[in-house]
């Protein structure tokens, strides 16, 4: 079966090039466009208490809608193809970023905040050399995570012909074709697997040394 | 130095005030200890001194100089700021720490680097061994020796420093307390302190400020403030004790007599003991006379009845 799914795929080239671009860039670009708004948004709500809650209380509603259902909302108020899938991904991986990057800047120890502040280090200065570098391996944690759901939430773009490896999958079941399938399948778990690699070097990476036990 | 007039401060939803009308002349030079209950301001007053708490009215002068209208972040920059759960950045290594305001201002990394060893080394934090570790490698009392670093390193005329050795061990914060006097009788800081430790506010005060429910009860030295509690309040918090903490207060050698030596088994005053030391031997060896050496090395005698006319000369 996995040889006539390579057979398959050496038979497509093209069409599985032009799958793997649109699936690689619908994901970078969510995954993109959610880190520009929830970032910003949850250092923001961060030490209002208020918003905070708000916030973590709508993404937490919004972690629980499954993706399928998010497309199918999508699907009737802005019509099918790459931008509706865009902007479906792209609310699904909004909820772990901005959950994240509340629960990062919210566990750095206030008396750290207390001792800065007293010694005349300015809010931007806090937030830059302190509250920024101790929040960020917690932040990268919600990046890998909304990674790996944006990956593989790609695949429903299909259904609103948004396009991406989810296209062999959907034609694949439908034509009761598993070789087919099996084109879209493990691409995206590779895929899935890759991301969940590389944000996981890269938060290492980024967590600050004294901090490493 | 500090000059707090009518300072008041109410925090919003509280019915009392945090801090009622309170005025303070704090020296040159002296470590004024600010104590008193949970609640009582001491911590409120000491942090609209740097305006990490804006004061609702009253003005803060320093070195003659209005800083309530000043800008704080610049204000903070020239005073030092010490705190009981430190406050290193775990991210920064020692050196990094400890150059936090020298960094702020600006100075040149030759500079900085000079002065984070020399700062180190004068807390007793050996620069070579230290300076490239991070905080969670350091132990509770090697953390506030940073902290304290930290706060020196711009060499500020003013230090606050909020209940510094309170989360330290009996043991580590005795010696943490002597090494400080010993590193301010050197660099002549003007201190507020924070405690609610009335025996390491007798220890380190210059003079104490006992507050309660946001006003100034006494403020006076701590000879002073044992021997004459303004009220009942000053009286309980200063302990029953308070007769043995002025006994603690007197150098043993100061009231020494050089009346007849008495008899060779008369028990011994180590150098440095206190009255305190002295009755507490006298009573244990059920004599009436130990012996005292003087600091040019003179011997005299501490008796029962020396002891009890120091504590009501006057």
């Amino acid at each position: 079966m996995l040889v006539d799914a390579w057979h398959y795929l050496v038979a497509h080239p093209v069409q599985f090039g032009v799958a793997l671009g649109v699936h690689l860039a619908l994901s970078v670009a969510a995954l993109s466009i959610a880190a520009a708004i929830a970032i910003p948004t949850g250092i923001y709500a961060a030490h209002r208490r208020g918003i905070a809650f708000a916030a973590v209380n709508v993404a937490n509603i919004g972690r629980t809608l499954p993706s399928l259902a998010v497309l199918a909302l999508v699907l009737p108020l802005l019509g099918t193809g790459f931008a509706p899938s865009l902007f479906a991904l792209s609310l699904l991986a909004l909820p772990p970023i901005l959950l994240n990057t509340i629960a990062g800047m919210r566990g750095v120890d206030p008396d750290v905040v207390d001792a800065a502040r007293g010694m005349g280090m300015t809010a931007r200065g806090i937030l830059r050399r302190v509250e920024w570098p101790l929040a960020v391996p917690v932040i990268f944690a919600g990046l890998r995570t909304a990674a790996i759901q944006v990956i593989s939430g790609a695949v429903l773009a299909a259904f609103i012909g948004g396009g991406g490896l989810g296209d062999f999958i959907t034609a694949g079941i439908a034509m009761m074709a598993v070789p087919q399938m099996l084109v879209g399948a493990i691409p995206v778990t590779l895929l899935a697997l890759a991301a969940d690699f590389g944000f996981g070097a890269l938060q290492r990476r980024l967590t600050p040394r004294g901090l490493c036990a | 130095m500090i000059e707090l007039a009518h300072l008041t401060k109410r925090f919003p939803g509280s019915a009392v005030a945090a801090v009622d009308d309170l005025s303070l002349f704090i020296d040159k030079g002296e470590i004024c200890v600010l104590i008193g209950p949970s609640g009582c301001g001491k911590t409120t007053t000491m942090r609209m001194i740097n305006r990490l708490i804006e004061p609702d009215a009253g003005t803060i002068r320093i070195a003659g100089r209005d800083v309530t209208g000043s800008d704080p972040v610049q204000l903070r920059r020239s005073v030092g700021y010490v705190i009981q759960q430190v406050g290193l950045f775990p991210h920064m290594t020692i050196a990094q720490n400890v150059a936090t305001v020298p960094h702020l201002l600006g100075w040149d990394a030759p500079r900085i680097a000079r002065r984070v060893d020399e700062l180190l080394a004068r807390v007793d934090m050996e620069p070579a061994r230290y300076r490239d570790r991070y905080p969670r490698e350091l132990s509770g009392g090697q953390k506030q020796r940073v902290g304290v670093a930290r706060a020196l390193a711009a060499d500020p005329p003013v230090m606050l420093m909020d209940e510094p050795f309170g989360a330290l061990d009996p043991i580590t914060r005795a010696s943490l307390q002597d090494e400080l006097l010993r590193l301010l009788r050197e660099l002549a800081k003007t201190i507020v302190f924070v405690t609610h430790d009335i025996d390491e506010a007798l220890k380190m005060g210059t003079r104490i400020a006992i507050m309660r429910a946001g006003r100034l009860v006494q403020f006076d030295r701590p000879e002073a403030i044992l021997a004459h509690p303004a009220d009942g309040f000053v009286d309980a918090f200063v302990g029953s004790d308070r007769a043995l903490k002025r006994l603690g207060l007197m150098g043993a050698a100061g009231y020494a007599t050089d009346a007849t030596l008495p008899s060779a088994d008369a028990p011994r005053l180590p150098r440095g003991a206190s009255l305190r030391d002295a009755l507490s031997t006298l009573l244990a060896a059920n004599q009436d006379t130990a012996v005292v050496h003087g600091a040019n090395g003179t011997a005299g005698v501490i008796t029962l009845d020396t002891i009890r006319a120091a504590l009501h000369a006057r």
